[in-house]
């Protein structure tokens, strides 16, 4: 073990910052075709619901410039599903589980989060108030702040495990949601969730994806990302899991230098199935470059410009 | 464990309208590939891979063959002989070869759907089955591999506005066939697929699937098909692009 790469979360210890991000590996299975789970910090699931999901409609993707939308819909076989057959598995790899918890009412939540509480193997939360491909729930949940606290207290009352809030970038003001979760006893902040877009095919005039709009991930919300957790981490104290475009280790510093403390990566595995592992190979070469003796070293050591000397034209 | 691999672009030949043929090196590949899986393949400049069919298998070369439709094709297209592709596959699951006797079959393609019944015909021929095919095309313009089929078997070729062969659809020719097939495979636009299960709703019957992919491994649930069994759904990526006709809601 490199322990230049390890890092403490509430709950965790991290063999490594690097993670994939929920609902972009599974449950892990095709990835362990390409490589040992054990390398990986910890694995965040994908999300579970209380019963059963098929999820929307297809096309269920597109491509964008510098990433993709996607509208899966949380198909998902439900938590206790989830128990009985994924999490034994991921649990023979020697690293963190993550569980990504969803629903559509406050109640569908707790009951998953609940499930997953009693489940020894899985070692934390991460409460999806954020996903913008469902009706009801989901995205509702992160974009009101009452909202956001009200589900993260019922969640953290039936959890003794670390709860990590996920937030949606798709609000006015990132900071006051971050602040009412952390109010509300989040243990973390996952961040950031995809942005709401829309693609239009031309020849049908119609919205390309069934669902008409969709989540945008990939390097193009990489700036996004980096801005709002910069924003949060001047105004909680809760630790950060950081993501949105990272593909290579220079972005995980990037990350880390804004804030966050660990990383997770999405869409680029699907670019390449082995970009986690080439990340975590990366790191310690690329931490020494820029000067760091460590991922803890670099968590939050980006520089502000002095605002006071700016004046606008 | 599985790998990302490189494959050498050995021969590039534009083959028909908007239709290319790539030639690709890759010993492992070519060892592996069994006819109906497919390559996803990573365009430079590109967020998501292409999925594209295995057209042939000649020892350590792998033949696909694709239509320039959008931006990630005809980048594809532009590549030149001596570059290297990074694919993943073979992936998915092919035709079930092992489980077909020596017997009349019948391969439907439709357009770029046409690819994969090639190396499909190949290998059941090799098996020993009698093979026909019936191969459906826009135009004339856009016809391709009709030689290689008819050395193959018989071979009817269908174009939409009767430029080349027969006119109409491929369902049109269907009744001239007089042979006893036992056993259909197909691949093509959806439409056809359906047009062509409810033609043969009593004989046994592989369809090929396409749907918009993410990860092309069974990861990202983008690319599923509903189905009457009781899971309700299956990942095209993973557990097609084939299936059993009677297994999928079309
Ligand atoms: C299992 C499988 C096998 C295939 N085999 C072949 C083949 O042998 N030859 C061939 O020409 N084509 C084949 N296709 C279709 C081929 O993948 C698309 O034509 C291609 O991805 C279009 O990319 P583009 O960038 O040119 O088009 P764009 O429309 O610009 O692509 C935008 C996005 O949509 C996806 N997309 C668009 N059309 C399709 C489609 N029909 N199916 C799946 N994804 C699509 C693209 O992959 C990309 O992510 C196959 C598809 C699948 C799923
Ligand atoms: C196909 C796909 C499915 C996703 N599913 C989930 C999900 O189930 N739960 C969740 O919290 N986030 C989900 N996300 C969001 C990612 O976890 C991540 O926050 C986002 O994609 C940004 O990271 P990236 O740019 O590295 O992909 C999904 C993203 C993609 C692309
Ligand atoms: S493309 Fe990801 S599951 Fe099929």
């Amino acid at each position: 073990m490199n322990h230049k790469l390890a890092i403490d979360l509430p709950g965790l210890a991290l063999k490594n910052p690097v993670m994939p991000a929920s609902g972009c590996f599974g449950f892990g299975r095709e990835y362990s075709q390409y490589y040992d789970l054990s390398r990986l910090g910890a694995v965040i699931m994908k999300a579970a619901t209380g019963t059963k999901r098929l999820g929307n409609p297809t096309p269920r993707v597109a491509e964008t410039a510098s990433g993709m939308l996607n509208a899966i819909g949380l198909q998902n076989p439900g938590v206790d599903e989830i128990i009985r057959t994924e999490v034994p598995f991921l649990a023979s790899y020697d690293t963190n589980i993550i569980a990504n918890v969803a629903g559509s009412t406050i109640e569908e939540y707790v009951y998953v989060a609940k499930q997953f509480n009693n489940s020894t193997d899985v070692d934390a939360l991460e409460l999806n108030i954020s996903c913008p491909n469902v009706k009801e729930g989901g995205i509702q949940f992160g974009t009101d702040a009452e909202m956001a606290a009200r589900i993260t207290d019922k969640v953290k009352q039936v959890s003794q495990k670390p709860v990590f809030v996920k937030l949606s970038p798709n609000v006015t003001d990132i900071v006051t949601m971050a602040k009412a979760v952390e109010a509300a006893g989040a243990d973390g902040l996952s961040m950031i969730n995809t942005l709401t877009g829309m693609q239009i095919h031309l020849p049908s005039r119609k919205p390309l994806l069934a669902n008409q709009t969709g989540g945008l991930s990939g390097p193009a919300i990489k700036p996004i990302a980096i801005r709002m957790i910069y924003e949060v981490k001047q105004h909680v104290s809760i630790p950060i899991i950081g993501m949105g475009g990272i593909q290579t280790a220079e972005d995980v510093l990037e990350f880390l230098l804004a804030g966050a403390s660990a990383v997770a990566v999405g869409t680029a595995n699907f670019q390449n199935p082995l970009v986690c592992v080439e990340i975590i190979d990366q790191l310690p070469k690329v931490l020494k470059s820029y000067g760091f003796k460590s991922v803890n070293e670099a968590i939050g050591k980006g520089i502000l410009y002095d605002k006071s000397n700016l004046s606008c034209p | 464990m599985k790998k990302v691999r490189l494959m050498h672009v050995s021969k590039i030949t534009p083959i028909a309208t908007d239709t290319i043929e790539l030639v690709l090196n890759n010993a492992e590949v070519a060892q592996l590939a069994i006819p109906g899986q497919f390559l996803h393949i990573a365009v430079p400049g590109h967020t998501l891979r292409r999925p594209i069919s295995i057209a042939n298998v000649n020892g350590d070369t792998v033949t696909i063959l694709f239509k320039t439709i959008g931006s990630g094709t005809k980048a594809l297209a532009s590549i030149n002989e001596g570059d290297v592709l990074d694919v993943l596959g073979p992936n998915g699951n092919g035709f079930p070869i092992d489980t077909i006797k020596p017997s009349i079959v019948l391969l439907i393609g439709g357009g770029i759907g046409v690819p994969p019944l090639y190396y499909l015909a190949k290998t059941l021929k090799r098996k020993g089955c009698q093979v026909i095919s019936v191969l459906g095309f826009q135009t004339k313009d856009y016809v391709f591999y009709e030689k290689q089929f008819k050395a193959i078997g018989k071979t009817y070729i269908v174009t939409d506005d009767g430029s080349y062969g027969h006119k109409g659809l491929v369902t049109d020719v269907l009744d001239d066939i007089t042979e006893p097939f036992e056993t259909y495979f197909s691949c093509g636009p959806l439409p056809m697929l359906k047009a062509v299960r409810d033609y043969l709703s009593v004989t046994p019957g592989y369809l090929s699937l396409e749907e918009r992919m993410g990860c092309g491994i069974g990861a990202c649930y983008a690319c599923v098909i509903p189905t009457n069994d009781k899971n309700g759904y299956k990942k095209i990526c993973q557990q097609g692009p084939v299936f059993k006709s009677e297994v999928v809601k079309l």
